[in-house]
């Protein structure tokens, strides 16, 4: 262990002191991380249908740049942190200047990293997954987009390109949720999950916007500057704008109560569950407060939004940790896990633990990618989502076995794999916060997480004996994946063993320096050491889920599943409905808008504004009518008729001057002579 | 100049008794409801011309128009009227127009015009007396004028030829 | 002699022709009034010849070419009129309106 740590240069002693550089060449070129992928992704739009494994390899070929940067960006932040921005002007409007920046800070190599690693596995392992699907080009393209946009949002250094990178992410869920449009559910299922963020993307706007007009300019650094240096006009509106950012990121990162869309996502194809609603997307709320999160931390500011955003944390974490109990999807059960999980970084922000927080994202992104990945390679081999129709694979499928025990045990929180140290990590956070500012309210909420660790592993062990042991009940004659599918999963199991040696405290804390490697300092508690206590406990409440779980599940499956309905009679319906919230915002929020509201601004619209208009036409009409018989028609045509008739008349009065007869003729000429002598003897 | 002074020389006598002959001849050229004595009356007025123009001492002109337009043109006219079978005797045709007046306000006006001008700018200057020799004449006539003299001849052939073919009777091929 | 005894007796002349050309219903009398009106113009040129006393007698020249020139306009005019007495078995003037409105 210290040996690792001596080879990655990190100090042992206290994670601030470590020294910021700039970069260098890799900082300035990483700009190519989120455009590389962008870029493959057209290509793939343009030439993928003529490759020969069409589109695939651009799409690996840029998760695996994607991955090599982000991991050589991660060993050289590990020796030495860096912080470097670069930034090219877009636009200005006004004052507000528009900008495509890239942030080489901790926080985005963490994330770098992480998209690349996971994102290289999960895109191996489509290969395989997809193989056969009808739009399976289209897919790796939709895929790659979704890729570059999540790296957009990390590497943004301003406001508005992260929006821009969230608005893409949030289509491109759309897209690959609604993959099998085919069946309507799927494309009500996209439907949702975009609308859901929608919603809470009011609240993100709302925030941005308070924040940049108080500040006078979007980039992350010149708010966190004014943060550190306690602007004033900031620090009155720094509640409500951290409160709506908050409420983005509620939505994106599917808190109580805009958890709704992340289970109905499910309908996407599974390594989308993967790499975006579980590792990765959902994650992007969680990134934006730790963005910003000297604005939740610093006293004066956003700090009274942490309550809100601990309790919410700790709502999400409980409640969905128990829908995940009485799901007989397999991928319900792991969406139900990853909302409770995202409850627990949740939870961390709010008791003001940045590290801890972000360490479990990283974590988390292993394990439960992991997790999808191992499901996926069932239901590839059922041809079902059910665990009713699962059973007995443990023999049938022995590397997705191990590999789902292994993420399983990560998830649980067991010693030594990720999930026991993050979680730990969070618990021990959360203790400090209720001795300090969070009160009450922070140790309420820490007997929930405990009790949420039970939860975690009941569940989990629940899925694997339903799964792999008891009979296979289905019909068909499921196999073991092919090696494309299985070697990922390998990949990423190692990851979720040993990914949680990277912050012991007390030992080896080189994430807490990784991410610490930002321009202004996060002021988030760093344990000294491992706190025993609080660590026996986790362990303890987790084993105790697992060994409940074994005793219910392990011997029969299918008559366990069979008493479950009789065992609960009140909680499992509600369970089993969700608490009945979709039904709420079906019934309370949809069916108004589509009713009632929907009939309002229908009548609003023909007879107020339509009416509106009608009106000035008709104004128009009634005047173009009178202009045009009383002036038009009456007053200029009547001149010109005029002026036509009396030349007319005149003509006709004039024309007896020719008679045709010579001496009248004569007559004239004399005369008129004789006038024009007069004339000119007068005048002159 | 008084009217006595002028008229007592002797010349002027006689130069006012042509004028009123010459007049009282083209008043009747224009109201004798005989056509015959139209044209005759315009000899006497033609012949008055030529007394004048020996009195101007315009010898060769006199002569011409003696020739020329009393010889000549007037018995043109006699055929012309002739031809056109005019009514040679005073009958109940009326040979003028009913509405004669504007025609003499026309010429009213425009003999009181001309001469309110000539006697404005030629008061009492006298005429020069002399007789230009026709010698002289003929010899501007064919030196100085000989192109227009040329060109008259054509007009002369001209109106020939152009005679001919208008007065024929139709060919019936 | 005075200069303006010819002048106004051929302004006399002169207009007793257009009288006469206005009123008279018969070609040839149209075209003996016409002869009047040149008849004074001669009278005219020959008075204002002598008068300026011309070493090229201009009056008298151009005194000649106006009788030549009525000559053969007479002519000419003669025998229209006889043309037209055929076409129509008269010589009145007052008839040949066809150019009327």
């Amino acid at each position: 262990m210290v040996m690792l740590a001596a080879l990655l240069g990190a100090p042992l002693a206290s994670p601030e002191t470590a020294h910021l550089s700039d970069g260098g060449v890799l900082a300035q070129w990483a700009w190519l991380i989120p455009v590389v992928p962008l870029v493959l992704m057209f290509g793939i739009v343009f030439f993928g249908k003529r490759l020969p494994a069409g589109g695939w390899e651009l799409a690996e070929a840029a998760m695996l740049f994607v991955a090599v940067y982000g991991v050589a960006l991660l060993i050289m932040n590990a020796s030495e942190g860096i912080t470097y921005e670069g930034s090219i002007e877009i636009a200005r409007i006004g004052s507000y200047v528009i900008e495509w920046g890239w942030v080489v800070d901790g926080l985005s190599i963490m994330m770098y990293a992480v998209v690349g690693v996971v994102g290289l596995a999960v895109f191996t392992y489509a290969k395989g997954y997809m193989k056969g699907d009808v739009r399976f080009t289209w897919f790796f393209a939709a895929f790659t987009m979704f890729a570059g946009a999540m790296l957009v949002l990390v590497s943004s250094a301003n406001l508005i390109q992260l929006i821009v990178g969230w608005e893409l992410v949030g289509l491109a869920s759309y897209l690959l949720i609604g993959h099998y449009w085919e069946d309507h559910a799927n494309n009500a299922a996209a439907t949702k999950a975009f609308l859901v963020n929608k919603i809470a993307d009011v609240g993100l706007f709302i925030g941005v916007i308070i924040i940049a007009v108080t500040v006078g300019s979007f980039r992350f650094t010149d708010i966190l500057n004014a943060v550190a240096e306690g602007d004033s006009a900031l620090a009155q509106v720094a509640f409500w704008a951290g409160l709506a950012l908050f409420i983005g990121a509620m939505g994106k990162s599917a808190q109580f109560p805009f958890h709704v869309w992340l289970p109905d996502a499910m309908a996407g194809p599974t390594p989308v569950s993967s790499l975006m609603h579980a590792a990765t997307m959902v994650t992007a709320g969680v990134y934006l407060v730790g963005r910003m999160f000297p604005l939740y931390q610093t006293a004066g500011f956003a700090v009274d939004v942490k309550a809100i955003m601990i309790v919410v944390g700790a709502l999400t974490l409980f409640l969905t940790g128990l829908i995940a109990l009485v799901q007989d999807d397999i991928k319900k059960v792991l969406a139900y896990s990853t909302l409770s999980q995202l409850g627990y970084m949740t939870a961390a922000m709010g008791a003001g633990a940045y590290t801890a927080g972000l360490f479990h994202l990283f974590t988390h992104a292993f394990f439960k990618g992991l997790l999808f990945l191992c499901a996926g390679s069932v239901i590839h081999a059922v041809h079902s989502n059910n665990m009713s129709d699962m059973g007995g694979l443990r023999k049938l499928m022995p590397w997705t076995y191990r590999t789902f025990l292994v993420g399983s045990l990560a998830l649980a929180g067991i010693f030594p794999l990720a999930g026991f140290w993050s979680k730990d990590e969070i618990l021990a956070s959360i203790s400090f916060d209720s001795g300090h500012d969070g009160g009450t309210i922070a140790t309420v909420v820490l007997v929930a997480a405990i009790a949420g660790a039970f939860v975690t592993a009941f569940y989990m062990a629940r899925a694997v004996y339903l799964t792999f042991f008891g009979e296979y009940k289905g019909h068909g004659h499921p196999h073991e994946s092919p090696r494309v599918m299985t070697y990922p999963l390998i990949g990423l199991g190692v990851l979720s063993a040993v990914a949680g040696f990277a912050n012991v405290p007390g030992v080896f804390t080189g994430f807490t320096e990784w991410l610490a490697a930002r321009p202004v300092a996060m002021g988030d508690h760093h344990a000294e050491a491992i706190n025993f206590g609080l660590a026996g406990i986790g362990l303890a409440v987790a084993l105790l889920g697992v060994v409940a779980g074994t005793r219910l599940w392990k011997r029969d499956a299918a008559t366990q599943q069979a008493r479950d309905t009789f065992r609960i009679p009140v909680l499992y319906p509600l369970l089993a409905n969700k608490y009945y919230i979709d039904d709420l915002y079906l019934k309370g929020v949809v069916g108004p808008i589509k009713g009632p509201i929907a009939r309002f601004t229908n009548w609003t619209n023909t007879y107020l504004i339509d009416g509106f208009v009608n009106a000035f036409a008709a104004v128009s009409v009634f005047l173009s009518r009178i202009v045009y018989h009383g002036l038009d028609q009456r007053g200029i045509d009547l001149a010109f008729n005029a002026v036509s008739s009396a030349t007319g008349e005149a003509g006709d009065a004039l024309r007896y001057t020719t008679s045709g007869k010579i001496q009248d003729y004569a007559a004239a000429l004399f005369a008129g002579a004789v006038l024009l002598v007069v004339g000119f003897l007068i005048f002159t | 100049m008084e009217f006595t002074d002028w008229i007592a020389d002797a010349r002027n006598v006689v130069f006012l008794v042509i004028a009123v002959a010459m007049i009282g001849s083209a008043v009747m050229v224009v109201t004798s409801r005989n056509v015959i004595h139209a044209a005759l009356m315009l000899v006497v007025a033609l012949a008055g011309a030529a007394a004048l123009f020996l009195m101007l001492g315009a010898e060769f002109v006199a002569w011409t128009v003696v020739l020329v337009y009393i010889g000549a043109v007037i018995v043109l006219f006699l055929f012309g009227i002739m031809i056109t079978r005019a009514p040679t005797k005073t009958d109940s045709v009326r040979l003028d127009h009913k509405r004669r007046w504007p025609a003499a306000i026309v010429a009213l006006g425009t003999f009181a015009t001309m001469a309110t001008v000539t006697t404005m700018a030629f008061e009492d200057i006298p005429m020069p007396d002399g007789v230009s020799r026709t010698g002289d004449l003929g010899d501007v006539l064919f030196s100085r004028f000989v192109i227009p003299f040329e060109v008259v001849s054509f007009v002369l052939l001209a109106a020939l030829i152009g005679g001919i073919v208008l007065a024929r009777k139709d060919q019936e091929s | 002699m005075i200069v303006n005894q010819f002048l106004v007796l051929a302004a006399l002349l002169f207009s007793i022709g257009i009288y006469g050309v206005l009123v008279r219903r018969n070609a040839v009398l149209v075209l003996l009034s016409i002869e009047l009106m040149l008849t004074a113009v001669n009278i005219n040129l020959v008075a204002f010849g002598q008068y300026v006393q011309d070493a090229l007698l201009s009056g008298q020249v151009f005194a000649l070419f106006v009788i030549t020139v009525a000559a053969a306009e007479v002519g000419i005019g003669l025998a229209i009129v006889v043309l037209i007495f055929r076409n129509r078995s008269s010589a009145n003037v007052d008839e040949l309106d066809l150019l009327k409105w």
